[in-house]
C-alpha cells in the first residue's frame, strides 16, 4: 500500500492504495468518476484516456503511483460551472455519439490534441485519434466534431 | 414545470401496484399485445401499461425496448410528441425495466421501428382523441372541429390541456381500459416533429460522462466480482482450492458446482484473488477444432437434412444440366466477434428473497425468465433494468454476466458487480456464424442467368434469396455443428449471404462481358433496388470511373435488400503493391427504409454500418486452435479504426408513402460485396473469402 497524493479536476485528493493498481480503477472504483471507461485493459481502445498534466494517456494501463504529485483531468473535469466544454459542445452539434461508451475518451483526445495543435491538418487528427475505437464506427461523424471543435477552441483561444 | 423523475423515484423493491399509486396523480393508459403478436405486427389490443400522463402536462411513454445507440430512445420519443402535438422535452421515456415495461420483446432484427414505433403512436394518438373529446365537452363543442397543438386545444380564447385532462377524475377509467380499434395515426405528409434531423436525446450526458451504462452502476456495499474461467473450451474443473483466495483481506471466494468465483472491494483486490484460485485449478481438456479447418469441418458436420429456406423456382438441377455455360464457386466466411466497447456487465442485489439486476441486454424480459429460471425464483421476485448501454450489434442477446453477478451476490450477501475483461468478451461471448456458402450458375445465349443454386453451411438462411429475375433457382440452408458458440450479429446471415451472391454476380457478369451495373439492372425488377442502385452510380459517377481506371485501383459496386429496406453500395479500391492487400478509399452508399423518421440518426446508423461492415471485410477473422481464441484482443484482432476511414457519401431515398422500415442492420450489407468487386475489378482475380486478403494481379 502507498499514499499517492495527486489532483483530479482541480480537486486535491489522497488516497491509499496499491501503487501498482491502474489508475483507470482508482479513479472509478475510490471517486466515483465512471465517465472513465474500462474497454480493453491494455492500451489498445482509448476508452480509458484520461489526461494527466494535460497530455493523454491511457488509464488502464498507467499506474495510480505515476500520477502521484500531478493533475489528472477525467470527462468530468471539463465543463466549467455547467457550460460544456467546446470539445464536448461541437459532439453535441455534430451528433458524434452513438453508444457513448468510446465519448470521454473522444472527447479527452481531441481537448488534448487541440492543446497540443490548435489547428491540426486532418491527417494529424486521424493520428491522434487512430488508438480510439468506435464499435459503433461512428469515426466519420467524430471527424466532423473534432473539425468543427478546430474552429470553437481556436476562437476561444 | 416540475419534472416527475420517475427513474429516482422508484427504488428495486416497489411493486408495480405501488409504482401506480404513486404516479397515481395522473392517468395510465394501456397499449401492448403479448410478444408473439407484436413480433408478426398485429395490431394492439390488450392491455399492458403504455403511456402515463402527468398533472404537469409531462408525458411518460414506457417501453420494453433498450438503447444502446442505435437510437430507440430518441425515435419512441419523437413518435410519442408527434401524435401527442406536444413539444418534445414533454416526453419522458422509461425503457427496459421488466417491473414497469410493456414486453416488447428483443430488441433486434430492426423491430423497433416497424413494431415498437406504431404502438406508442397509437396510444399516443389515442390520447390526444380523448383530450379532444375531454375539450369538446368543456367548452360544448364537436371535437372534429378541435385541434391539439403544442399539447393544448384553445376554443374562443379558452385553452383545455393534458394537464387538465389528467385532473378529470372520470377520465382515468377511459384510460384504463383496452385501447379502442382502428385508431389513426398521422401520415408522413403531415408531421410536424418526425421525419426532421434530431438529436439524440441523452447526448448531454454522454458527452459530460455522467450517464451511468451498467458497468457504471454502484450500490450501497457492492464488491466487484470475478468468475474462473476455463482454460479451452469444453475444459472440466477436476479440483481447485480457494483457500489462498479467502484468506485475502476482504476477499469472499465461492463455488458452486463448476461456477467458481469471487468478490472483493476492489477490481485491483479481486483479479489478485482469481489470479490465486487459478493457480490451485486443474482442468481436464478435450480435444477441439481448429480454424485451420473450419469450412472443411463446417461441410463434414453438416446436417444431412436439407432445407430449402426460400421460395424455389422453376427447375434448377435441369436448368445447369442442359446449360452450356455453367460457374461455380465457394466463399468462406469466417467467424467475427461484436466486440462491442462496452464488455458484458452486470450489478445484482437480493433484497428480501427479490432480486434486481441492472445490466446490458436486449433481451431483458428473456434475461429475467434465465435468471429467475437458473435461481429457482418466481418471474414477479426478478427485476431486470437494462440502462443504455455500450453497444451491442446483436451480441449481447444473452444473459451471462447478469447470472454470474446474481449467483455471487446470493451467496456473497453483498450487492456484486460483475464486468467481463476484453479477454473473456473475446472468448465467451458468442460470435457471428461462420459460413461456407457454394453457389452454381449459368448463363443463357442472351448473357442472362437461367439457373441459380446456391447453399449456405452453417450460417443461416436471411437475404439467401436472389432479387435477381432467374427462371431456375434453388436455396438452402444446411446447418451445420458450429465449433464456436454462435448467435446473432447485425443482420444475422445476410452479410455473408450478400457478399456470396454480389461477389459471384459480378463474375457472371464478367463473363457475359457486360457491365456489373447494366449486369445488375437487366436482371432486377425491385424498382426500390433499381432506384438505390442509380442514386449510388450517378453520384459516385459510376460509369465515367469505369473509363477513366488507373492502374492499381478498382472500382466495385453491390445492392442488396433485407428487414423491408433496400441498399447500394458503389466503393474505389486502392492495392498496395507491395502486399496487395486493399485501400478502401471512396464509398457511396444509398439507402432507403420507408418514411424516414429521425434522417440525423438514421445517417449516423448508415455510416457507422458502413465502417462496421469494413472490419470483417478487410482484415476480422476470429482464430482459434486447441480450445483458445488465438486473436482475442485488440491487439490481434483488429477492428476498424481512424485510419480506414474513406471519403464516405451517404445518400438517403425518404419515401414518406412507405412505412418506416428498421435501419440499423441492412446498410451493412453491401460495403464487403463492393470491395469485393472493386478488387475483382483491380486485380482480375475473383474474391471468395473474408477478410479480403493478398491477391495476385
Amino acid at each position: 500500500m502507498a499514499s499517492i497524493r495527486f489532483t483530479v479536476n482541480g480537486k486535491a485528493r489522497q488516497v491509499e492504495t496499491e501503487p501498482d493498481r491502474p489508475l483507470l480503477e482508482a479513479l472509478r472504483e475510490d471517486f466515483g468518476l465512471t465517465g472513465t471507461k474500462y474497454g480493453c485493459g491494455e492500451g489498445q481502445c482509448g476508452a480509458c484516456t484520461v489526461l494527466l498534466d494535460d497530455r493523454p494517456v491511457l488509464s488502464c494501463i498507467t499506474p495510480v503511483r505515476a500520477a502521484q504529485e500531478r493533475r489528472v483531468v477525467t470527462i468530468e473535469g471539463l465543463a466549467r460551472d455547467g457550460r460544456l466544454h467546446p470539445v464536448q459542445q461541437a459532439f453535441i452539434e455534430e451528433g458524434a455519439v452513438q453508444c457513448g461508451y468510446c465519448t470521454p475518451g473522444m472527447i479527452l483526445q481531441t481537448v488534448a490534441l487541440l492543446a497540443a495543435h490548435p489547428q491540426p491538418s486532418d491527417a494529424q487528427i486521424i493520428e491522434a485519434l487512430n488508438g480510439n475505437l468506435c464499435r459503433c464506427n461512428d469515426y466519420h461523424r467524430i471527424q466532423a466534431a473534432v473539425r468543427r471543435a478546430v474552429g470553437s477552441v481556436g476562437s476561444k483561444a | 414545470m416540475s419534472n416527475p423523475s420517475l427513474h429516482s423515484e422508484t427504488g428495486p423493491g416497489l411493486s408495480r401496484r405501488q409504482f401506480f399509486e404513486m404516479a397515481g396523480a395522473g392517468l395510465v393508459i394501456a397499449v401492448s399485445e403479448p410478444v408473439a403478436e407484436a413480433q408478426r405486427g398485429a395490431a394492439a389490443g390488450t392491455l399492458e401499461t403504455r403511456l402515463h400522463v402527468g398533472e404537469d402536462g409531462i408525458f411518460t411513454v414506457w417501453t420494453g425496448k433498450i438503447e444502446e445507440g442505435q437510437g430507440a430512445l430518441t425515435e419512441l420519443a419523437l413518435a410519442a410528441a408527434e401524435e401527442l402535438r406536444v413539444p418534445l422535452e414533454r416526453v419522458r421515456m422509461v425503457m427496459a425495466d421488466t417491473d414497469r415495461s410493456p414486453n416488447d420483446g428483443t430488441t433486434a432484427g430492426s423491430g423497433t421501428t416497424p413494431r415498437t414505433v406504431p404502438l406508442v403512436r397509437k396510444a399516443a394518438a389515442a390520447t390526444r382523441a380523448l383530450l379532444l373529446a375531454a375539450a369538446g365537452r368543456q367548452f360544448g363543442v364537436d371535437p372534429a372541429r378541435l385541434e391539439a397543438r403544442d399539447g393544448a386545444v384553445a376554443y374562443a380564447g379558452k385553452s383545455f390541456g393534458y394537464a387538465d385532462l389528467a385532473r378529470t377524475p372520470e377520465l382515468a377509467a377511459a384510460y384504463k381500459s383496452v385501447l379502442p380499434e382502428g385508431i389513426e395515426v398521422t401520415p408522413a405528409s403531415e408531421w410536424q416533429t418526425l421525419g426532421k434531423p434530431r438529436l439524440r436525446l441523452d447526448i448531454r450526458d454522454l458527452v459530460t460522462g455522467s450517464h451511468r451504462f451498467p458497468s457504471d452502476m454502484g450500490r450501497p456495499g457492492m464488491l466487484y466480482g470475478r468468475v474462473l474461467r476455463p482454460p479451452a473450451y469444453g475444459a472440466i474443473l477436476e479440483d481447485v482450492d480457494l483457500g489462498p483466495a479467502r484468506q485475502m483481506a476482504g476477499v469472499k471466494a465461492v463455488r458452486d458446482g463448476g461456477f467458481v468465483a469471487c468478490a472483493a472491494p476492489t477490481t485491483y483486490a479481486a483479479r489478485k484473488a482469481l489470479e490465486a484460485i487459478s493457480a490451485t485449478a486443474r482442468w481436464k481438456t478435450v480435444e477441439q477444432p481448429s480454424s485451420d479447418n473450419l469450412f472443411e469441418y463446417l461441410k463434414q458436420h453438416a446436417s444431412q437434412e436439407q432445407r430449402p429456406q426460400a421460395a424455389g423456382r422453376g427447375s434448377t438441377e435441369q436448368a445447369l444440366a442442359a446449360a452450356s455455360r455453367r460457374f461455380q464457386a465457394s466463399y468462406h466466411v469466417p467467424y467475427v466477434q461484436h466486440a462491442p466497447m462496452e464488455p458484458r456487465a452486470a450489478v445484482a442485489e437480493w433484497q428480501e428473497g427479490r432480486l434486481t439486476v441492472w445490466t446490458g441486454t436486449s433481451n431483458p424480459f428473456s434475461v429475467r425468465e434465465s435468471l429467475a429460471e437458473t435461481l429457482g425464483l418466481a418471474a414477479d421476485h426478478v427485476r431486470v433494468l437494462v440502462p443504455h448501454f455500450g453497444g451491442g450489434f446483436g451480441g449481447k442477446h444473452t444473459a451471462e454476466a447478469a447470472l454470474e453477478a446474481a449467483r455471487l451476490a446470493r451467496a456473497t450477501g453483498c450487492p456484486i458487480a460483475v464486468q467481463w475483461t476484453r479477454a473473456e468478451e473475446f472468448m465467451w461471448a458468442y460470435f457471428r456464424p461462420a459460413a461456407l456458402i457454394e453457389v452454381e450458375a449459368a448463363l443463357d445465349a442472351n448473357h442472362s442467368i437461367s439457373a441459380w443454386d446456391f447453399v449456405n453451411y452453417n450460417s443461416g438462411g436471411a437475404a439467401i434469396d436472389t432479387p435477381y429475375r432467374i427462371p431456375n433457382t434453388r436455396t438452402s440452408f444446411i446447418a451445420s455443428d458450429s465449433p464456436l458458440r454462435q448467435g446473432s450479429y447485425r443482420v444475422l446471415a445476410a452479410t455473408a449471404n450478400n457478399f456470396a451472391r454480389e461477389a459471384f454476380t459480378d463474375e457472371l457478369a464478367r463473363a457475359a462481358s457486360t457491365d456489373p451495373l447494366e449486369f445488375r439492372l437487366s436482371h432486377l425488377d425491385n424498382q426500390r433496388i433499381r432506384d438505390v442502385l442509380q442514386a449510388a452510380t450517378a453520384r459516385f459517377g459510376w460509369q465515367e470511373r469505369r473509363k477513366r481506371r488507373r492502374a492499381g485501383t478498382g472500382i466495385g459496386l453491390a445492392c442488396g435488400t433485407e428487414k423491408n429496406s433496400v441498399v447500394a453500395a458503389c466503393c474505389e479500391v486502392e492495392m498496395d503493391r507491395q502486399t496487395g492487400t486493399p485501400k478502401v478509399v471512396d464509398v457511396v452508399q444509398a439507402f432507403e427504409c420507408g418514411a424516414i423518421l429521425n434522417p440525423a440518426n438514421l445517417r449516423s446508423q448508415v455510416e457507422g454500418s458502413i465502417m462496421m461492415g469494413l472490419g470483417p471485410a478487410l482484415r476480422e477473422e476470429i482464430r482459434f486452435q486447441d480450445g483458445r481464441i488465438t486473436n482475442g484482443r485488440f491487439a490481434a484482432y483488429r477492428v476498424p479504426r481512424f485510419r480506414d476511414l474513406p471519403r464516405l457519401e451517404v445518400i438517403l431515398l425518404d419515401r414518406p408513402d412507405l412505412e418506416p422500415a428498421g435501419a440499423g442492420e441492412t446498410p451493412i450489407i453491401a460495403i464487403a460485396p463492393a470491395i469485393a468487386n472493386a478488387v475483382f475489378d483491380a486485380t482480375g482475380v475473383p474474391v471468395r473469402a473474408m477478410p479480403i486478403r493478398a491477391l495476385r494481379g
